[in-house]
């Protein structure tokens, strides 16, 4: 193709997304598009399947059994998410097994949220009210994104996470309203992932590399600092219904702009974690790597019994 | 890695019945048998449905969007296919 084809085919392409068309997998696309997308796509998916090791560490330790089920269904959903996910970035014409392997080989990221320890049971509570919370802001506008797959597999998630957040709320509701002790372990958890929240909606619109291609293509649709302040006006009076501090000194509503003002968010720490240097992300990345190599007998077993099978069957039918 | 990939599997739910099997993903198996299984899993955790298809993607044969003129625009001039077509006196009801 002549570079005059591929400039005509792209006018084309930006045409329909500004129409609200979505792209499906099959359609003409540039090369950037889909690359970006297979990034963003599988960032995503890494992180559902990451984001359910904080947690699986609590599993055996919930205080009732009612938490135990949500608990585990919460992480399952999480498990499922991850595929919903990893299938639509398979239409782009990238195998899982490449996906895996730069997940693995530390190639591909994923959100630095899960590189903090979930060191008591407050944490559950505070992980599915404020982590999961700040997910759903990112992802709601993501259903509306143009291409067909990912929006698609975004629908089931966004369906499926509003119990998540719903049940990290009542841990820290039950236990704001316990002993004195409880009550503390509440406002530690909050006191530990309240920055880190904060950070997962992305570094400041003035840094953003990807900001200005990715919301025309309608990866993003509001700035990271629009999202930011978006989950803080709805957090904020949260924490105080159930009696909670955010631990933010500068914290402060502004009547003249209708939301708070905050104070400023350590984006060293951030950029420390992104880099490898949080506390757990060597941990998360051998408990994935080992995994997938404890497992792959398993896979190699299960695929040589389906062609044993297969052969068999075509045998008796001769 | 000296691992076979797992086929890639489409996988069809009937949310009720009386309604059609529509697609709702994918996922890897080795066989039908455990795609049936791990669609269950994977898409009806929520009573989402009563019916599931499952089908080895390579078996699909699907139309190629660049063809698109040729196949579908013969159907956009054949206005005289559609009721509203068709110029009726106002007194005549239920047609």
């Amino acid at each position: 193709m002549s570079e005059e084809q591929i400039k005509n085919l792209e006018a084309q392409f930006e045409a329909r997304i500004a129409r609200d068309e979505k792209i499906e997998p099959k359609d003409w696309m540039p090369e950037k598009y889909r690359k970006t997308h297979i990034r963003q796509m599988s960032q995503h998916a890494h992180s559902e399947v990451v984001g359910m090791l904080p947690e699986g560490n609590w599993i055996t330790r919930a205080p009732s059994l009612r938490r135990k089920v949500a608990l585990l269904a919460k992480i399952q959903d999480e498990a499922g998410h991850g595929l919903y996910l990893y299938s639509a970035c398979e239409t782009l014409g990238v195998s899982r097994d490449e996906l895996y392997d730069q997940l693995h080989s530390g190639k591909a990221k994923y959100s630095s949220i899960f590189n903090y320890p979930t060191i008591t049971w407050a944490d559950m509570g505070a992980i599915g009210w404020l982590v999961d919370g700040a997910a759903i802001i990112n992802q709601v506008p993501l259903c509306n994104t143009s291409y067909g797959p990912y929006a698609r597999a975004m629908i089931r998630v966004c369906k499926e996470e509003s119990f998540h957040q719903r049940q990290g709320y009542e841990i820290m509701i039950k236990l704001a309203q316990g002993t004195p002790e409880q009550k503390e372990m509440a406002q530690d958890a909050l006191n530990r992932w309240w920055w880190p929240s904060l950070m997962m909606l992305g570094p400041t619109d003035d840094v953003s590399v990807h900001t200005a291609q990715s919301m025309k293509w309608k990866l993003k649709r509001k700035s990271n600092d629009d999202l930011r302040q978006q989950f803080i006006d709805q957090t904020v009076p949260q924490a105080e219904l159930i009696g909670l501090t955010i631990p933010d000194s500068d914290l402060k509503w502004n009547e003249e702009k209708g939301s708070y003002d905050f104070g400023e968010i350590d984006w060293d720490e951030f950029w420390q974690v992104v880099k490898g240097h949080g506390p757990c992300n060597k941990e998360r990345m051998n408990a994935r790597v080992s995994a997938w190599e404890e497992g792959e007998w398993v896979r190699d077993a299960a695929m040589a019994y389906a062609e044993k099978q297969k052969e068999r069957k075509e045998k008796q039918a001769v | 890695m000296g691992t076979k990939n797992w086929p890639l599997w489409e996988v069809f739910v009937r949310s009720k019945n009386g309604l059609e099997h529509r697609h709702c993903g994918s996922l890897h198996a080795t066989d039908a048998e455990m795609a049936l299984e791990n669609a269950r899993d994977v898409y009806t955790r929520r009573n989402e449905g009563v019916s599931i298809w499952v089908v080895e993607s390579k078996n699909i044969t699907a139309s190629n969007p660049d063809n698109n003129g040729e196949l579908f625009e013969p159907a956009q001039d054949k206005v005289y296919r559609h009721p509203t077509f068709y110029d009726l006196p106002d007194e005549v009801k239920h047609m």
